[in-house]
């Protein structure tokens, strides 16, 4: 016997949300529309909204007041009158501490990240090729200082590497002078490797733990040494998560402000400590509004890039 | 092979350097002295001295609230995100969407909290609301960043979902909404739940985000924090970091370990 859509039991009682959909529909509102919108509406207002808000800022100038900066519109004598000021770039171009800040911020990322590869590689390597009962401890351990609170590993980092901290006792043991690491350049790369390590091995473990194991083998079996087995085969194949991870570490490294300004100098200069000081010691706001503008344009290539790495994996993995 | 020896030691240097400071912070915070790095003693008195800090504890309850409410904004707010761009293939604008929801993972702190702080400022001028600066911006801000992380968990457990309940669900009559009430939250309801711990645990994180959108008398326990190591170091944020790190340790092993559990008793039935 078979069941024709007249035949069928009637619905169990209809819960709440049933009825809340079916008046909605009545006023032509369909739950697909509102599951869309929600979000949709959030994202503009607080997103994309608050991006241009900062470039209108950005090409006002400074003044005393509440707000402190100069209003776009003015109505005058009945007409709309639109000011718009390109000081604040001029500046960003002129003034060597931006340029000089700009410059250092993209060489420190790029420095950090480029170490972070070479430590996280081997990690996610190992990790990829343990057996796998212990492969799950491993990303467990190196997930769990994710989950741990970002300043406080700072800290604790600050702590190691002071001038009477754990490296220079240890040093001291054996009669070795303490070395100077805390506020010098070093110290910050020690800190932004510290900190996303943990965002350079996970993409890479991803790629590296689908690697096809009898393409090793094959090219050991042409007589490949191990390291041209990984120069020609390894390296290449995990090209993806290389690119993903770097970004991952790069981007939030360039917009850096509690590494340089807990372990670094007072001459370690990055863009997003330039930004902070703009904004709450100079209380300049459009040129604060300036500087994260002229970021945002570094950091838009590398989004990009990470997209289509991040593209590449899927498409890989269907 | 030359393998056999260079992984395990890479590996285990890299784990060193990841763990040495976070277990010398945890035995320091057992110290006795006042100087954090000279051993001389066991003690808990920074323990007591933590308990006893008022500004601590207060904006340990701020940020404790904060990241209760924005975490569940976030977790309704992301989830519909990924019902939208996993089971809405075709709609306008799905491309934009994508892109505004992931942005935020990358977007570095200082031009967030920046651009938060001048739209609540040309808000309160032109439609005077927000008034003021404080915990509601505050948790918009980290509703906002948190909703990116819960949308990515939630989506990659969608889109490896099984289909054909949902469309036996509604084969046999059911509503879209009562489909996914019924049937597809119960499966994610992990995903979820990771999700809003995830929130959770990045909005009691944040500094850089709350020192711009936060007004007088709001500040976070990541500010405090942050004020008190600027000038050095203190004990008794060693005892206050020992306490957060034994309970997410405690945590995530606790979490890894049902979710071992589950996996296995899933491959036997199967």
């Amino acid at each position: 016997m078979t069941l024709t859509g007249n035949q069928l039991p009637p619905p169990r009682r209809l819960r709440p949300w049933s009825g809340l959909e079916r008046r909605l529909r009545d006023v032509g509102i369909s739950g697909r529309t509102l599951v869309i919108a929600a979000p949709a509406i959030w994202l503009t207002v607080f997103f994309l909204v608050p991006l241009l808000v900062v470039f209108g800022i950005s090409l006002a100038t400074k003044q005393f007041g509440r707000p402190p900066y100069s209003p776009l519109l003015k109505t005058e004598d009945g007409t709309v009158q639109l000011t718009l000021h390109l000081s604040n770039y001029v500046k960003l171009f002129t003034d060597p501490l931006y340029v000089a800040a700009y410059l250092s911020s993209i060489r420190i990322s790029l420095i950090s990240t480029v170490i972070t590869l070479f430590i996280g590689y081997p990690m996610a390597y190992a990790i990829a090729r343990a057996p796998e009962t212990w492969r799950n401890v491993l990303l467990m351990l190196v997930i769990l200082p994710f989950w741990t609170s970002f300043l406080l590993r700072v800290y604790a980092l600050s702590g190691f590497m002071r001038g009477n901290g754990v490296i220079n006792q240890v040093l001291g043991v054996f009669g070795i002078q303490p070395l100077v690491m805390m506020q010098t350049d070093f110290a910050v790369y020690v800190g932004i490797v510290y900190t996303y390590l943990p965002f350079m091995i996970l993409p890479l473990y991803t790629t590296l733990v689908k690697l096809d194991t009898s393409l090793l083998e094959a090219s050991a079996d042409l007589g490949s040494r191990p390291w041209q087995t990984f120069l020609s085969v390894t390296l290449p194949l995990s090209l993806p998560g290389i690119i993903a991870g770097s970004m991952l570490v790069f981007i939030p490294a360039i917009g850096e402000f509690v590494i340089p300004s807990l372990l670094g100098g007072p001459e370690t200069l990055m863009i997003g400590r330039v930004l902070w000081d703009e904004f709450f010691t100079a209380t300049n706001w459009p040129r604060a509004a300036a500087v994260a503008v002229a970021m945002l344009v570094v950091v838009v290539i590398p989004i990009l890039l990470l997209q289509k790495a991040q593209d590449a994996v899927v498409e890989k993995e269907k | 092979m030359r393998r056999g020896w260079f992984l395990p030691i890479a590996a285990t240097l890299g784990f060193a350097f990841l763990y040495l400071p976070i277990i010398s912070l945890v035995v320091f915070s057992f110290n006795e002295s006042k100087l954090v790095t000279v051993w001389s003693g066991f003690s808990t008195k920074w323990y007591v001295e933590l308990f006893k800090d008022k500004q601590m504890l207060n904006a340990a309850w701020l940020s404790l609230r904060i990241a209760f409410f924005s975490a569940s904004f976030a977790l309704v707010l992301g989830t519909l995100c990924a019902v939208a761009l996993v089971r809405f293939k075709r709609f306008r604008g799905r491309t934009v969407l994508a892109g505004a929801v992931s942005a935020p993972l990358v977007m570095p702190d200082v031009i967030t909290g920046l651009a938060l702080l001048l739209l609540f400022v040309a808000m309160e001028s032109t439609l005077g609301w927000p008034a003021g600066r404080g915990i509601t911006t505050i948790i918009i801000a980290h509703t906002t960043f948190c909703m990116a992380y819960v949308t990515v968990v939630v989506q990659s457990r969608l889109s490896d979902l099984d289909l054909s309940l949902e469309e036996a669900a509604m084969d046999l009559g059911a509503t879209p909404a009562r489909v996914f009430f019924d049937i597809t939250l119960p499966i994610i309801a992990p995903a979820l739940v990771s999700g809003w711990l995830l929130a959770f645990t990045l909005s009691l994180d944040d500094l850089v985000i709350a020192s711009f959108v936060s007004g007088p008398g709001s500040s976070t326990l990541p500010m405090v924090i942050f004020s008190k190591i600027r000038l050095g170091v203190s004990p008794d944020v060693n005892a206050l970091a020992t306490i957060i790190i034994g309970v997410v340790a405690l945590g995530v092993v606790i979490a890894t370990v049902i979710g071992f559990r589950s996996r296995r008793e899933r491959r036997k039935t199967a």
